[in-house]
């Protein structure tokens, strides 16, 4: 491997995503208050972003083949009825994942 | 309770994303011929899950930088959205505001948006440093560990990555629950799907933010009168 070229990606790749986090700071930060628009924004976008981030997720499902996506929705599905009932953030997480382990394993085995 | 405890337990739900996901990416550089130091480097300055795996092939198909450049911008864009709610919130923290700045992930992210109030004698700017400080600090070790254990795992762990998911789920419920409007996750929601079918799963992700953020833009006057209307 050419370490000179490995450098080079790694830090051009470093500072290209240092831009994307500190851009929206560098346009706003120094002002006393922020515009209303953008307060706006940084209370409303995250709820969007997050439902964007699950679909993101899930995009490598094929729904058009097996299982088509079956073992993901139970899965999601699973998460959704306990972080709503029991509130025990980490449980959901564990027991989803638990339950996606389980069904590719057993009832939707990948070929 | 002390700050640094608080903040460990606010991590733990991301931990076996990060430790999965890391571990992964570590066996890969390896598995591509990399030496655990590159990894390393890696996980310390750029440290993004999704942009650092994608790297492994730009670096074993030689890529020409603009094209790293391009790419980092792109896959790594949606941290703009997460800027813009930090602003505020980050004010004030100094010297650790570079470092806090840029470890905004998208599950640090999602750990700041979900937190809640801080128990007595916890003080939330500190309480968000530590969070961001020990996320990272799992990260790297994740990565270097799976660069230096590559090849001698044992256990088949396909499907763990799940967790990132099923984390993401936990947040979104937690935000239906406690926010008086849906219409910013309804709007999310729509515009995912609706990007999804246009532009397929691999181009979806930025024309779906943006659609969200015109939406909620056009929805703004609506909102804020809808706020005053429920203080008063």
């Amino acid at each position: 491997m050419n370490n000179g070229y490995t450098l080079a990606v790694i830090l051009i790749a470093a500072a290209m995503t240092a831009l994307t986090r500190i851009l929206p700071h560098l346009a706003f930060s120094r002002r006393a208050e922020l515009p209303q628009t953008v307060s706006y924004l940084g209370e409303s976008l995250p709820a969007a972003i997050m439902v964007i981030l699950v679909a993101y997720c899930l995009r490598s499902i094929d729904f058009a083949a097996y299982p088509s996506g079956i073992p993901e929705t139970i899965s999601v599905l699973v998460v959704v009825l306990l972080q709503f009932t029991l509130k025990k953030t980490f449980l959901s997480i564990v027991a989803g994942t638990a339950v996606y382990m389980i069904l590719i394993r057993t009832a939707f085995p990948l070929l | 309770m002390r700050t640094q405890t608080f903040a460990l337990k606010k991590i733990l739900p991301i931990v076996p994303s990060y430790l999965f996901v890391g571990i992964a990416y570590g066996i890969l550089m390896s598995e591509a011929g990399f030496s655990p130091l590159w990894t390393l480097l890696s996980s310390v300055i750029v440290y993004a899950g999704s942009l650092q795996i994608i790297m492994v092939t730009l670096l074993t198909s030689g890529a020409p930088l603009y094209l790293v450049a391009v790419t980092s911008f792109f896959v790594n864009a949606r941290h703009i959205f997460y800027g813009l709610g930090m602003i505020e919130r980050f004010r004030g923290q100094k010297l650790r505001f570079p470092y806090m700045a840029l470890t905004v992930t998208d599950e640090t992210y999602s750990v700041l948006c979900s937190m809640g109030p801080c128990p007595e004698g916890v003080s939330p700017k500190d309480a968000d440093f530590y969070v961001l400080l020990f996320s990272q600090l799992t990260w790297i070790a994740a990565s270097v560990a799976g660069a230096l254990l590559a090849g001698s795992l044992p256990v088949d762990l396909t499907g763990i990555d799940f967790s990132a998911t099923a984390f993401f789920v936990t947040v979104c419920v937690d935000q239906w629950r406690k926010s008086s409007s849906h219409l910013p996750a309804i709007a999310g929601a729509v515009s995912a799907v609706a990007f999804y079918f246009l532009l397929g799963p691999e181009d979806f992700l930025l024309p779906a933010l943006s659609a969200s953020l015109i939406v909620l833009l056009l929805l703004k006057d609506r909102a804020l009168l809808q706020k005053r209307r429920d203080r008063a």
